[in-house]
């Protein structure tokens, strides 16, 4: 079927409306498009075999990449920017394991030293210095099987 | 290089403020004045006086030293602030962390004993800030005072008050994305109090003169969020802060010597030791005390401050690296990309523990200027080096990320053993050219 003038505009309508869908890491790629409205952000895709790389960039100048798997999914979160995003959005339904990951981490002999948490359900790392902040985040069962984690960032 | 007191200039007693001889040592005053009253008596060239830019920094331990929870490789130093325009209402603070890695001067509220004005934006609220770091980060009212170290000094100066008991930094209300977004209140990246810190405050004095910029003089989505207006404690909104209200590093600040800072500690023998004392000079070429000499510069970008490590190339390309008084030990990749393997012991997470010295390399390159430097560095282990006593360790390294791959190359304080480094702030003139740079 050919596209109709009709059908175009519904796409166009599509992408332009916020989708309600908040959730980010875990997922699906809906959410990207609900980031993007939110931050009024451009995003720009690439996409390989494994994967598709959606990037975000918001006028803070925070750059957001998302990684979704060929199933729907967003696999992993890398950011980098003048300050963190909002993480509440971008780990979705894994931020509340990654704040109780860092509330039952005992101090240590490190005082100052970039945040970790590795466990099997998420892995998140992130660090850097005032206005340089970077991070990265992902759901271990999640990544498809011939991905190295080594593109992630 | 090693540092060289000028004995020529401050012999001038009458250009340097009372504060500034009293805080020399007796015996600096004392060789200072024999100095004087002898060069007066032969008529020979001008006597040397330590100049007024330097203050003494000391790897000490901070305000918990001797207990588990010291600040190991932090370098601290005192200043002392005063309520504006009073000579009378000041306080002198030590155990400041002299951090490289940030901008503008914090201070724990529960240190403070001055009552201090709050900055309110135009609707007459309180302008609240979110401070973000590597490792953490604060909240708390954005105060003025007037600031003074060594003989330098910056009226007015717009300072961040951490853990306020005004404006808790709580995980509900205004500092909830500040708190949420940085893992808490409470957690160990919740740098709102001593025991948290570890410091009484923070001394930012890095490449850049403001904690944000322009960026946070933005309206809506464009704006960062790092400054806020508080009607109430638990009911804050994005603001829009002018650059000039921002909390800022103090040296742009001074009438001189504001172009830089350089930081200067000896080297530490057999890589560790009880305290290291050294200096931080403000002004890059300002004095004879400052001077480049034949330090390499290497430009750093300036959106993010950042140079370019280069480390094991053949595997892992050029990395943001940055040079950051403030982090305790070298951060760069993992275990398991190194070969280092990382300490058993959960109590020292994340450093490196092998059996013998590591003896490494990297290759630091400016980030438009060309410029290169190999930097050869050695990790010892974290285990055996770490105790109650040694808050010096040069040979210090820890693993910067969790996965195979780098974020970054965060030179921390062991760098900054036996090597002079510059630190050239954004748009600033020096005879090295302008800022921002880093030069060791």
């Amino acid at each position: 079927m050919k596209p109709t003038l009709l059908t175009v505009v519904a796409a166009l309508f599509t992408l332009a409306v916020p989708l309600s869908a908040q959730a980010s890491l875990g997922g699906d790629v809906t959410s990207v498009h609900a980031d993007q409205a939110k931050l009024q952000a451009t995003v720009q895709t690439t996409a390989n075999d494994a994967y598709t790389v959606e990037e975000v960039k918001a006028p803070t100048g925070v750059v957001v990449r998302e990684y979704v798997s060929s199933a729907g999914k967003v696999f992993a979160v890398a950011w980098q920017g003048p300050v963190h995003p909002d993480l509440q959005q971008l780990l979705g339904s894994y931020f509340q394991a990654y704040k109780q990951a860092l509330q039952t981490q005992k101090p240590t002999h490190l005082r100052r030293a970039p945040i970790f948490i590795n466990q099997s359900g998420l892995v998140l790392e992130m660090g850097g210095h005032m206005r340089f902040l970077v991070g990265r985040a992902y759901i271990p069962n999640l990544v498809p099987a011939n991905v190295q984690m080594e593109e992630i960032r | 290089m090693s540092r060289k007191p000028n004995w020529k200039i401050a012999c001038d007693m009458t250009r340097k403020p009372l504060r500034q001889v009293i805080a020399l040592s007796l015996s600096a005053l004392l060789i200072a004045l024999v100095g004087c009253s002898s060069a007066q008596l032969s008529g020979g060239p001008p006597p040397p006086p330590p100049v007024g830019n330097v203050a003494t920094i000391s790897v000490n331990g901070g305000p918990l030293a001797g207990t588990q929870f010291a600040y190991g490789n932090g370098a601290f130093t005192s200043v002392t602030i005063c309520v504006p325009g009073s000579t009378t209402q000041c306080q002198t603070i030590d155990g400041i962390l002299v951090d490289t890695g940030s901008y503008g001067l914090r201070i724990e509220a529960s240190v403070l004993t001055l009552s201090l004005p709050q900055q309110k934006d135009s609707s007459n609220n309180p302008i609240v800030e979110c401070g973000e770091f590597g490792s953490g980060f604060t909240w708390g009212p954005v105060q003025t005072a007037d600031f003074t170290i060594a003989g330098e000094s910056a009226k007015s100066l717009p300072i961040q008050v951490m853990g306020s008991p005004s404006f808790p930094d709580t995980d509900a209300g205004g500092a909830t994305t500040c708190a949420s977004n940085n893992g808490g209140a409470g957690t160990t990246a919740d740098l709102n109090s001593v025991q948290s810190l570890g410091a009484n405050g923070i001394l930012g004095v890095g490449n850049f003169a403001e904690d944000c910029g322009t960026a946070c003089t933005q309206s809506g989505a464009s704006n960062p969020g790092i400054y806020n207006s508080c009607p109430t404690a638990s009911t804050c909104v994005s603001a829009n802060e002018p650059v000039a209200s921002q909390v800022v590093n103090p040296v742009v600040m001074f009438s001189t010597d504001k172009n830089g800072v350089v930081i200067e500690l000896p080297a530490v023998a057999n890589g560790e030791t009880t305290t290291v004392n050294g200096s931080l000079i403000f002004g890059i070429g300002t004095e004879s005390n400052n001077g480049l000499g034949n330090a390499k510069i290497l430009d750093v970008d300036t959106s993010a401050g950042n140079f370019t490590t280069v480390f094991n190339a053949n595997s892992f390309g050029g990395d943001e690296g940055f040079l950051d008084s403030g982090s305790e030990a070298l951060f760069f990749l993992n275990a398991a990309t190194t070969g280092l393997p990382a300490c058993p012991d959960p109590g020292f997470t994340q450093l490196y523990c092998p059996a013998t010295n590591a003896n490494l390399s990297a290759t630091n390159e400016g980030f438009s200027n060309g410029n290169s430097s190999t930097v050869d560095f050695t990790v010892g282990n974290a285990e055996a080096l770490i105790n109650s006593s040694d808050n010096a360790i040069s040979i210090l390294g820890g693993e910067g990320v969790a996965t195979n791959n780098a974020l970054f190359f965060d030179w921390g304080l062991p760098f900054f053993y036996g090597t002079n480094v510059f630190v050239a702030i954004d748009g600033a003139t020096t005879p090295g050219g302008p800022g921002p740079y880093v030069a060791y």
